[in-house]
């Protein structure tokens, strides 16, 4: 016992070994499509690095993937499994939109406004759903699935409202006043591209601070007591029914600030929805990949977004962009088995000592 | 009144056309969620069931063959989420999150290789899923609109007697609640606890597989990615409605597609927004669990991957 810790005990190897895992099957599913996968993985590696614009672009598409991210990971570490990051991102996104439309202040000012209020958004749909949980003990995936599809037909039944909907038709409301933004115009758009924004700085500070809280404040202890074991955190006097309502409130707000990075730094106002957008779900990925830990989620946050936007460009060597949702569907299941690549080390490791 | 008789008779004929889906997926998360594993993956297995049912029909020009197809496509990612949930113990939700990923991913990507197309092409009525009552009834009576269905709706209601019956008449229906309910005494008492894992996960694909082929060979005549979106997860949320017994989910399946049948009235009338309309099922699934339903019971083991210590 005691000894330093070899590199198999780190979570990150095994992560890494399920990447390229995805990476390599992904490339059998392009040989069977008889193209070659060095051109495709070429043309995604160049789409996001050969230009600043497009790593730019990159971090654009990961940061609500890092809110998101680190909305699911924080439920998890509470034992509660947030599927609902979905609803709380939409109508954390109609809050800022909201405010972003009707309010008028100077620019920091507005912007903490839209920030206030798509956070208080997300998190009263998350609260709804833990009080329904607590007081009435309705199972929280099921409510969560529920709240999804309100807030998407919430949204888009707000977004046609008169004061918000845009003059002229079309399926989309008003953009949010430019003191709103929080794109950075002083930057050469033909450089860096017109959507750089301060939205990555902010969910870099909120996953240190998330970090700091799990791992350092009473609050964070009692919420990882209550997700090792509800019953002992129970006994040990933890009220479990408010530490799932404070969890569901801070994960809701997460998703929902998200939201408001999402509109304020791409996308600036909000369509008309078809379909569910996915922002969440592809939260439990990021959560999933990054461990649950919140410096994790910034680092898987970023990977998927450069595979999301990299992947973009795939139909330039004929590749559908499909085969990215198939690559992190291989990484998400290679890293729900990677115990047993884990074990298998162990083992071996034990016998070389033995010897 | 005539017209009232006639509007009643399209809200249950389009019920019967939105519910089997819904019933088909929900009664294969019964069995896998009442033998302890968690299936999020439902979502995933229906839309690679929509895709081989649309794709196969288009081929053969057979559709009660394409729909078998359509289960087995989801059957076969029921055996990958069995593998890793019950043989490798992993996390259940982990996995059918990636098989969320996976299955669609294949779909649609399989259908840009054969069509350039993300959609596949629409088949021919002929080879759709028949009809039962077609041509016996006057077109606008009350008859004729509820029993336009295809007659897979109403092998999806004899179904839930099947499915009920197996749940609580027979052997492997106890033993399977029992799985779900504490392993290790089931293995002590000598019942294979892996084996009816498999069974039932792969089982829960197939019926979601052949809940998405539904969609493809009668609903609609051609697969699209948007087609399935959101009714996996309708479907598990039915099943937790209905307390993870196959009448139960039948009955929230009937709600929810009670609800769209509503939906498509209404929204013809345009009085209220069709956004609102489309609200009325999640609220009334929400208002009815706390008024009448309350606590559904989750199946002890559920979620819990079984070690079997030497």
């Amino acid at each position: 016992m005691n000894k330093k810790k070899s590199l198999k005990d780190y979570d990150i190897v095994f992560t890494l070994i399920a990447i390229l895992i995805g990476f390599a099957v992904g490339a059998i599913m392009l040989v069977i499509a008889k193209i070659s996968p060095i051109d495709a993985y070429k043309t995604l590696f160049d789409g996001v690095f050969s230009k600043p614009k497009f790593m730019i672009w990159s971090i654009v598409y990961a940061t609500p993937l890092i809110f998101t991210g680190l909305s699911v990971g924080f439920s998890f570490r509470t034992g509660v499994f947030n599927i609902g990051a979905e609803g709380q991102f939409v109508v954390g996104t109609l809050a800022a939109c909201a405010v972003g439309i009707l309010v008028d202040l100077p620019s920091p000012l507005h912007i903490l406004l839209c920030f206030v209020a798509a956070m208080v958004a997300g998190a009263i749909w998350g609260i709804i759903v833990a009080y329904l949980k607590v007081k009435f003990g309705i199972n929280e995936v099921l409510s969560m699935i529920m709240f999804n599809w309100l807030a998407f037909y919430l949204s888009n039944y707000v977004m046609n409202f008169a004061v918000l909907h845009k003059e002229g038709g079309g399926e989309a409301t008003k953009d949010i006043l430019d003191s709103a933004k929080i794109t950075m115009p002083f930057l050469d758009a033909k450089t860096f591209g017109p959507n750089a924004n301060w939205g990555i700085l902010v969910a870099i500070a909120v996953a240190i601070l998330i970090y700091f809280i799990i791992n350092k404040t009473t609050l964070g202890y009692q919420l990882r007591a209550v997700g090792f074991n509800r019953t002992a955190a129970e006994y040990g006097g933890i009220s479990v029914n408010r530490a799932v309502m404070t969890a569901m409130a801070i994960s809701g707000g997460l998703a929902g600030l998200g939201g408001a990075m999402q509109l304020m730094g791409m996308s600036m106002r909000i369509s008309q929805y078809s379909s569910q957008e996915g922002f969440g779900f592809d939260g439990i990925t990021v959560a999933l990949i990054g461990a649950s830990n919140p410096i994790g989620c910034i680092f898987a946050g970023l990977f998927y977004g450069a595979m999301k936007y990299g992947g973009s460009k795939l139909n330039l060597v004929g590749a559908p962009s499909e085969i990215i949702k198939i690559i992190m569907g291989c990484i998400v299941f290679f890293i729900a088995i990677s115990h047993v690549f884990k074990a298998l080390f162990s083992k071996k490791s034990l016998k070389k000592e033995v010897k | 009144m005539d017209a009232f008789i006639s509007n009643l008779g399209l809200i249950i004929n389009a019920t019967l056309i939105a519910t089997p889906p819904l019933l088909f997926a929900a009664l294969g998360s019964c069995f896998s969620e009442r033998s302890g594993v968690v299936n999020i993956g439902i979502e995933g297995m229906m839309t690679i069931g929509a895709f081989t049912g649309a794709v196969v029909a288009y081929y053969t020009h057979n559709g009660w063959f394409a729909f078998l197809c359509g289960g087995l496509a989801g059957a076969l990612f029921g055996l990958l989420h069995a593998v890793a949930c019950v043989s490798l113990a992993a996390d259940q939700t982990i996995t059918g999150t990636a098989i969320n990923f996976l299955a669609p991913g294949i779909a649609v990507f399989l259908a840009k290789m054969l069509f350039n197309s993300s959609d596949t092409p629409a088949i021919d009525s002929t080879w759709k899923l028949p009809k039962l009552f077609d041509g016996v009834f006057k077109a606008g009576t009350f008859w004729k609109n509820v029993l336009n269905v295809y007659s897979v709706a109403y092998l999806v209601f004899l179904l839930v007697i099947v499915v009920w019956f197996v749940f609580y008449k027979t052997r492997f229906g106890m033993r399977l609640r029992a799985v779900g309910e504490h392993p290790t005494a089931c293995d002590t008492l000598g019942i294979n606890v892996f084996r009816v894992r498999y069974i039932c996960v792969i089982l829960s694909g197939f019926l979601a597989g052949l809940g998405g082929a539904y969609v493809t060979l009668a609903t609609v005549n051609q697969f699209k990615p948007i087609v399935i979106v959101g009714q996996g997860f309708i479907a598990i949320a039915a099943v937790i409605f209905g307390k993870f017994k196959p009448q139960g989910a039948m009955y929230a399946c009937l709600l929810f597609g009670f609800c769209s049948g509503l939906k498509v009235l209404l929204g013809s009338g345009n009085i209220v927004s069709p956004n609102l309309i489309s609200m009325i099922p999640y609220v009334v699934t929400v208002v009815a669990l706390i008024l009448f339903v309350g606590k559904s019971r989750v199946p002890a083991a559920n979620g819990k991957p079984y070690i079997k210590s030497k």
